[in-house]
């Protein structure tokens, strides 16, 4: 080796030596290390943070954290209760006839003409600082009209010095439901709250009218000079809503984004033209009330929460269910809400770098993926999910919830074969759902697909929804047998007698002789899914039944949904609230896909049912209701529009330090609640991160000792005679 | 000069016409404007009121092409095409459909491409011939043979593979830089020393073979034989004469790609969490976004076009014989 080389590499081994001590591989400011910070990811860019736009779950993460509706669920307390967030309490709605005057709670829904709530917020709660409520001395909004100077000078919203606040008021929330109706706004709930809230769909007319008289762009279109029939201020604190007829689900709608406080000094200040023009507007900046506020935004790499210095009064909750306090989530129970300064979510849009510095400990949740699932996840005992013991040595532990979701098979009640045109049609149709829906072995699906995350459906309202049943009394009797204290899916010689009963023997049209055929309709067409849809195709199989799988993109499926052109499908639905009618109101006739555009795509019609349904959505919890609601599934599961397929289980992992997790999907501003310890994360980081040096001696030594024998090389080529070099020469 | 210029930008306008037509077409193809409004507002409660006043507020209410109900000239203009198609050529690229300004946006995320590109271009470019260099040096040796083996293997494995196993040894197994992120300033350094190396070395094995081969080419010409006969060394035959004379078909490659460096790549910048203009343009495709979608082709093509332009220009540099008129 050259020995001018040996000190320079002496010092380098130094430097790498001193180092070692810090973690090269940190991805955060060193000064952070031990702050009160959650690290965590986003994986698809936020399209509106707008709460009146506001709905996919990606996007909600920040909203739930930033505005505060009148209400929120009870963080621990299952099944979901509703409990106050800025309301002093659970509004108690009143009813009233076409008179207006007051009728009984339990009178008949034809009488009730109007409910109204009326909801009084508590003093003393201000908006986040935001530079729309600064003023100057002589009590001037500062930043409500910026000449073009001043706007000249702005890139983001932290580049306004002054910020200020203001207490938050009824008219704030009342100002956020007109938003609904805005004509400039697509708020995605307009369609269904016109239906409910009194004078909505003619104050959109209004509001369109105003958006076309207004002079220009730069004039700002201010609701407060338009009165809304429905909403009204009763005084600083207290704001009526008035509903057409009874809505009783109404009260979980008010513990959503939708119905959060939108201040006008906001909206004014972000109607200004050069804000806009510069991407600084609310559907990007929201202000709020709520623990945090957004303090960096780029939705193209990473998005900040702080503390919001003004947050009110609010505690983590004292009572829980059985087993929370063996969990430790009532060490906190008590203390002032929230206890984390800061949130990070990073985007990580592939999987590989998501899930490597989970384990290195720079994120602090995580999902799992199915190619982690293995290295994270084992099955013990009774079929019980743990994490591995490589897992459990880093102090990970494993956090399990059943979704309020369900995905399942559907058939569409339209088609000839799996749905009927007449009576004798119909009766073999329902045969053949019912056959199908033996055949097809969820329990297998859950096992191979979804890594057993997931729980065989006995119908659509999944567990944790009051209206849920457990244990035998809840199981789908058309499907599964109960035996030995749990249920079991009936043998597929009774599927075949169905099918045969159906017309259908041995999977064989008696009518035609011909096989029969069936036709199914996915999105999926990736190497991945074809595993999946040969594995539904081997169900079929079983009956002797062919499936053609038809493989579409999801425009196209959308649009054959929509028509009503598909045979057999599949789908899911996400709750919006916990409550069986969200669930059992996606085979409501009259919300049938083909014809009435509504969220039933079986396109499913019983007139029982449906009677059933009006019944049900107008009461309140209790025996009777629970009642019509076991009448309605007993007459789901008998006609079988839905193979009722399962109910995802959400797996999340977290690390030692992330404290306070009971995961769900229901409540979504969760974020105040959870809490780290920074030491233990800054101690396990630098354990687990340590940087590894001999790789660059190696390639060090390597680069030098190659060195001498190119130095050689060299040198014999250049005192080489000029003859042998000519001779040599080639090219390509 | 000028006039050659002038004459070029002339031609690249019917040229970016085309580009935005068949970009329009191959979209509306697979996305109708409902479809586009349904991936906006969501798959729950959609009203087809909902729908239509999504697309009237975006003009996207109007004929693709041809509106057979507008009188003489509206016939043409009084459509999709032409109304999203007219701003572009004053740069004006109008609004995602999430409301957020596309020149904005472009703005933004040009610099973080940049920062991974212009590093892999420049450090490519000398280290692609640096190796070309030493294997023409070293030409019908087991050096030379052995790098020719290197660049074929280099060139089998996807890129994909590098970027897996460099975030595997270097930064899960090594600890030496973070697996993935971005941030400003001096900061960036160590999220960028990675996705450079591998960019680096991912495009290494065809460009090292290339550029060997240009200097192999230039080895056999006359004067090379001349400088020889001089007496002068291989090193100063290689490094002075057949290095100056190679760099035309160096440049014809080289200068053709610098403006499309700004438009970032599309699988780094999506495994190592770069916020550049490759995955803005991922992301618009995966959300039917047309508005980003026509503005990043129709950005491309001007890129490519400034490219070319600039490439003939450096012709006339390097080559005293071309002259541009």
């Amino acid at each position: 080796m050259d020995k001018r080389l040996l000190p320079g590499l002496l010092i380098l081994l130094a430097w790498l030596a001193a180092c070692s001590g810090h973690q090269w591989n940190n991805p955060y400011a060193a000064e952070d290390t031990e702050k009160n910070i959650l690290y965590t990811v986003f994986t698809e860019r936020p399209k509106h943070l707008d709460p009146v736009q506001s709905y996919s779950s990606n996007e909600i993460q920040f909203t739930a954290q930033i505005y505060e509706p009148p209400l929120q669920y009870h963080y621990l307390k299952r099944p979901f209760v509703l409990i106050p967030a800025t309301a002093e309490e659970i509004p108690v709605v009143k009813y009233l006839d076409a008179h207006g005057n007051p009728v009984p709670g339990d009178a008949q829904p034809e009488d009730i003409a109007y409910s109204v709530y009326e909801i009084t917020i508590k003093a003393g709660i201000h908006f986040q600082p935001h530079p729309a409520f600064a003023r100057d001395m002589q009590d001037h909004w500062l930043y409500h009209e910026l000449g073009r100077q001043e706007m000249a000078s702005v890139r983001k919203l932290a580049d306004f010095s002054q910020t200020g606040t203001r207490e938050l008021m009824a008219e704030d929330y009342v100002y956020q439901i007109k938003r609904l109706a805005h004509p400039k706004l697509h708020s995605p709930i307009y369609g269904l709250m016109a239906d409910y809230i009194a004078g909505l769909r003619e104050y959109a007319d209004v509001l369109k009218q105003a958006e076309q008289n207004r002079l220009d762009e730069k004039t700002f279109l201010d609701l407060r000079e338009y009165p809304l029939e429905g909403v009204q201020v009763v005084d600083r604190y207290t704001y009526r809503i008035t509903i057409k007829g009874k809505y009783p689900q109404f009260v979980y709608w008010l513990a959503m984004p939708f119905f959060a406080p939108i201040p006008w000094e906001a909206d004014r200040f972000y109607s200004q033209q050069g804000l806009k023009q510069k991407n600084i507007t609310l559907d990007w900046y929201p202000v709020g009330t709520g623990p945090y506020m957004l303090t960096e935004n780029d939705p193209n790499s990473r998005m900040v929460l702080e503390k919001n210095p003004n947050f009110h009064d609010e505690y983590y909750p004292v009572e829980g269910m059985p087993g929370d306090e063996e969990n430790g989530l009532l060490v906190d129970a008590g203390k002032k809400l929230p206890f984390i300064d800061k949130i990070i979510f990073t985007r990580e849009k592939e999987s590989i770098p998501r899930w490597n510095k989970f384990l290195q400990g720079y994120y602090d949740v995580s999902g799992i993926g199915s190619d982690s699932f293995d290295q994270a996840v084992q099955l013990v005992g009774q079929g019980e999910a743990t994490v591995t013991e490589a897992m459990a040595e880093q102090g990970i532990r494993l956090e399990t919830a059943v979704a309020a979701s369900t995905y399942y098979m559907g058939f569409n009640m339209l088609d000839p074969v799996v749905g009927g045109r007449n009576e004798r049609e119909r009766e073999s149709a329902r045969k053949l759902r019912q056959a199908i829906s033996i055949a097809v072995d969820y329990e297998e699906f859950i096992s191979i697909f979804a890594n057993g995350r997931g729980m065989p459906a006995q119908s659509p309202i999944s567990p944790g929804i009051a209206g849920y049943r457990e244990g035998e009394e809840g199981i789908n009797p058309v499907v599964y047998d109960w035996v030995n204290g749990e249920p079991r899916r009936k043998s597929i010689q009774t599927a075949k007698a169905l099918l045969a009963e159906a017309g259908y023997p041995d999977g064989i049209d008696q009518r035609t002789g011909a096989p029969l055929i069936l036709y199914f309709d996915v999105t999926a067409r990736s190497a991945e899914d074809r595993s999946r849809l040969d594995w539904m195709r081997k169900q079929f199989q079983k009956l002797n039944i062919q499936l053609v799988v038809r493989s579409t993109d999801y425009n196209r499926f959308q649009d054959k949904i929509r028509k009503g052109n598909a045979q057999i499908f599949e789908w899911g639905w996400n709750a919006d609230y916990p409550d069986a009618e969200n669930f059992l109101f996606l085979l409501y006739g009259p919300q049938r896909k083909v014809g009435n555009s509504g969220e039933n795509a079986a396109n499913y019609h019983n007139a029982e049912y449906d009677r059933l349904f009006e019944q049900m959505k107008n009461m309140e919890d209790g025996p009777q209701r629970q009642q019509i609601i076991d009448r309605m599934i007993e007459i789901l599961r008998f006609d079988a529009p839905w193979l009722w397929g399962y109910h995802p289980k959400d797996y999340g992992l977290y690390h030692a330090w992330y404290q306070n997790v009971k995961p769900n999907r229901i409540s979504n501003n969760n974020l105040k609640y959870f809490k780290i310890d920074t030491a233990l994360r800054a101690q396990k980081r630098a354990e687990w991160n340590e940087p590894v040096i001999w790789p660059v001696a190696l390639i060090l030594a390597v680069l030098a000792i190659s060195f001498v024998p190119a130095v050689n090389a060299f040198r014999r080529h250049e005192s080489s005679t000029a003859v042998r070099v000519a001779s040599s020469d080639t090219t390509g | 000069m000028l006039s050659y210029i002038i004459r070029r930008i002339f031609y690249a306008v019917p040229i970016l016409i085309g580009v935005n037509l068949i970009t329009f077409v191959l979209f509306f193809v697979v996305n109708t404007p409902d479809d586009m409004a349904r991936m906006q507002l969501g798959i729950k409660y959609v009203t087809p009121e909902a729908i239509e006043k999504w697309k009237a507020e975006r003009g996207y209410d109007k004929p693709l092409l041809f509106n057979q109900e507008a009188e003489n000239l509206d016939k043409l203009t009084n459509t999709i095409f032409f109304e999203k198609s007219v701003s572009m050529f004053i740069f004006d690229f109008g609004k995602a459909d999430d409301g957020r300004d596309i020149a904005q946006e472009i703005k933004s995320r040009m610099l973080p491409s940049l920062a991974i590109a212009l590093p892999v271009f420049v450090l490519g470019l000398v280290v692609y011939i640096t190796f070309a260099l030493l294997m023409v040096f070293f030409r019908a040796t087991y050096i030379d043979f052995l790098g020719v083996v290197l660049c074929v293997a280099l060139m089998s494995i996807s890129s994909l593979f590098y970027i897996i196993v460099g975030q595997f040894l270097i930064s899960k197994l090594w600890h030496w830089v973070p697996i993935s992120g971005y941030e400003t300033g001096l900061d960036a350094a160590k999220f960028l020393f990675l996705p450079v190396i591998i960019g680096v070395i991912s495009s290494a094995g065809s460009n090292i073979r290339w550029y060997r081969t240009i200097f192999l080419e230039e080895m056999n010409k006359e004067y090379v034989r001349t400088a020889r006969a001089k007496g002068l060394s291989e090193r100063i035959v290689l490094f002075r004469h057949v290095l100056g004379n190679a760099l035309i078909p160096i440049l014809t490659g080289a200068v053709v790609v610098v403006p499309l460096l700004f438009l970032g790549s599309l699988l780094v910048e999506s495994f190592f969490g770069i916020p550049g203009l490759g995955s803005y343009t991922i992301d618009a495709i995966n959300s039917q976004d047309f508005a980003i979608v026509r503005a990043m082709v129709f950005l491309g093509s001007l890129l490519y076009i400034i490219g070319l332009v600039l490439t003939d220009i450096s012709y006339t540099l390097v080559d005293p014989r071309i002259r541009l008129a």
